[in-house]
């Protein structure tokens, strides 16, 4: 029952108009679930169980209420992490109570239990480190750039071995020194994999910890041989792996490439020197009078605009310009921002009508027919060496063909490059013209000069 | 495939693995990985965050493990395990569903 509930708040999501039902579904079958549980034979004390719900529920709520939309990267990885400890709970607690699950008792648990226990136990805490790192990460508590070290992934392989021989011992011998090692291996093994990724692959990294979340739910559900675990963890875990794909396809790069990490670091070197060309840089009031003569604007947001909080002021300016007759749209890349969806969510949040919004496929012909893009905040998902130089890093990435637009406003804090460390060659086009500064306060002067 | 069928395969599949055998068990297990496909790519593209954050909620159903643990009259090792793991599974239960349900909430029709 609860399972299907969770399936229907799944399918809720296809649509935004159904979409506020199916999280509702989702919540009732959370309810079902945890209702059947506690009517059990096996739970008889309920205080324990109903102070920890309300400490635990109080702490959701008022994080989840109090949370800035920006911050929303941040949040989920930390729930992930929660999710990944969780799990490692529950499987510390039914190794040391089995009898209680009906799979032995202890010294005596089934072999096939004890195998799935560990793998369940081993993702859950490679969740939980992993989690962290990208939390640390996002929350900008750890540099975003890329750490790798010499021998990192021949470290990684000699873990991920040990990790492989520590599990046939556990599930041999129900050790519970190999319990204690495949747990403090997997913690470590979490730091490790998630250190070396760079901020921009984000997206990747947080959908990926979704995945693994829902494999540990599963490994658990296995090894109480419990259906609605094993189904959710499975939905969840396959739910994370397709987002994955979807941001990797996003950067024209495979799983495999983000996951060893490194890109930002290693590559970067190919960036060139293009220091001799010139730039033309406006004024926000020649971006108001750019766009107010214009019949039709993209605007295409990326991680600045989050940054800056730059989403309501945008909003705002959109506001005038509609009023003053031009067509607005915004074109999102799949991986602006740092998780799948987060430009979305923010443009929701400053009220942007989500029918205004579109997917790179979608728009990606209309540049040709606009009159001025807006780039606030996006760079490197804007640059078309990824479609003329086969020897950039970054070639082969879908793009948006901002370049094809009558003018190019470019709003960026400076000359930087962007997170692949190449320089973006529409900088120097000539219908580009470059606003540096802050995207919120740029966008609030153009504002300005428009009323 | 027609996703309807596969989730009715998946039901039937979960109701026989009841008796809890490791083949029905990993059957279930498949069927709902060809669910969480169809279903997953259904989803729009725009509302990929609530997406995570639903998926963050719902894999807290590991709380029912959680609860088993907990159960128990006599303190012991695996209740105190169970408890804490019941309040981190409820703080992402109660977090994930509302902080989706802020972030749906924001999508609007034009006008």
């Amino acid at each position: 029952m609860a399972a299907i509930c969770f399936i229907l708040a799944l399918r809720g999501l296809s649509s935004p108009e159904t979409a506020r039902r199916g999280n509702v579904t989702g919540m009732i079958g959370m309810a079902i679930a945890i209702g059947t549980t506690l009517a059990s034979p096996y739970v008889l004390s309920y205080t324990w169980i109903i102070a920890g719900i309300l400490i635990g529920g109080t702490i959701g709520t008022v994080t989840a209420v109090k949370i800035q939309m920006t911050a929303l990267p941040q949040l989920v990885a930390a729930f992930h992490s929660l999710v990944g400890l969780a799990a490692v709970f529950v499987a510390t607690a039914t190794l040391f109570a089995p009898d209680a699950y009906g799979i032995g008792a202890v010294g005596s648990i089934l072999t096939a239990s004890l195998v799935e226990l560990s793998i369940g136990t081993f993702i859950g805490a490679i969740t939980f480190t992993g989690s962290i790192v990208a939390f640390a990460k996002l929350q900008g508590l750890v540099s975003g750039a890329p750490l790798v070290f010499p021998g990192q992934h021949l470290l990684n392989a000699v873990l991920g071995i040990s990790a492989i021989a520590l599990i046939t011992w556990f599930s041999a011998t129900e050790s519970y020194q190999a319990y204690w090692l495949i747990v403090a291996l997997a913690l470590v093994l979490g730091f490790l994999i998630i250190l070396p990724i760079g901020g921009a692959d984000m997206p990747v990294v947080v959908s990926m910890l979704n995945s693994y979340s829902g494999w540990a739910a599963c490994g658990i559900g296995f090894t109480l041989g419990n259906t609605l675990l094993i189904i959710t963890g499975a939905l969840v875990g396959s739910s994370g792996a397709i987002l994955s794909y979807i941001m990797c396809k996003g950067m024209n790069r495979s799983f495999f490439n983000v996951i060893l990490g490194g890109f930002g670091a290693e590559e970067g070197v190919a960036a060139t020197t293009q220091g001799d060309k010139t730039v033309r840089q406006g004024s926000a009031e020649d971006a108001s009078f750019i766009m107010q003569n214009a019949g039709k604007v993209i605007i295409v947001p990326g991680y600045g605009m989050a940054v800056a909080q730059a989403q309501h002021a945008l909003r705002e300016m959109t506001d005038v310009l509609k009023a003053a007759g031009v067509k607005i749209s915004y074109a999102i890349h799949p991986v602006a921002g740092r998780m799948p969806g987060h430009m979305n969510v923010l443009l929701a949040e400053a009220n942007v009508p989500y029918d205004e919004v579109f997917e790179l496929e979608e728009i990606n012909h209309e540049f040709s027919t606009a009159d001025v893009v807006y780039v606030i905040g996006a760079n490197d998902v804007t640059n078309p060496a990824a479609k003329t130089d086969p020897n950039s890093p970054i070639y082969g990435m879908p793009i948006l063909d901002v370049e094809k637009a009558q003018t190019v406003l470019f709003v960026k804090r400076g000359m930087a490059s962007g997170y692949a460390g190449v320089d973006n060659e529409l900088f120097f086009r000539d219908n580009t013209m470059m606003l540096f500064g802050d995207a919120k306060k740029m966008t609030e002067e153009i504002l300005q000069s428009l009323n | 495939m027609d996703p309807t069928k596969i989730m009715q395969a998946t039901e039937a599949a979960a109701a026989s693995a009841a008796t809890g055998s490791l083949i029905s068990l990993f059957t279930v297990f498949l069927l709902a990985i060809f669910v969480g496909y169809y279903v997953v790519w259904n989803v729009t593209s725009a509302l990929h965050s609530p997406l995570m954050s639903v998926t963050n909620a719902i894999s807290s159903v590991i709380i029912v493990g959680a609860l088993i643990a907990a159960g128990p009259t006599d303190v012991n090792f695996s209740k105190i395990m169970g408890f804490l793991a019941v309040v981190l599974a409820s703080v992402n239960i109660f977090g994930g569903f509302i902080v989706s349900q802020r972030m749906l909430q924001m999508f609007r029709k034009k006008g």
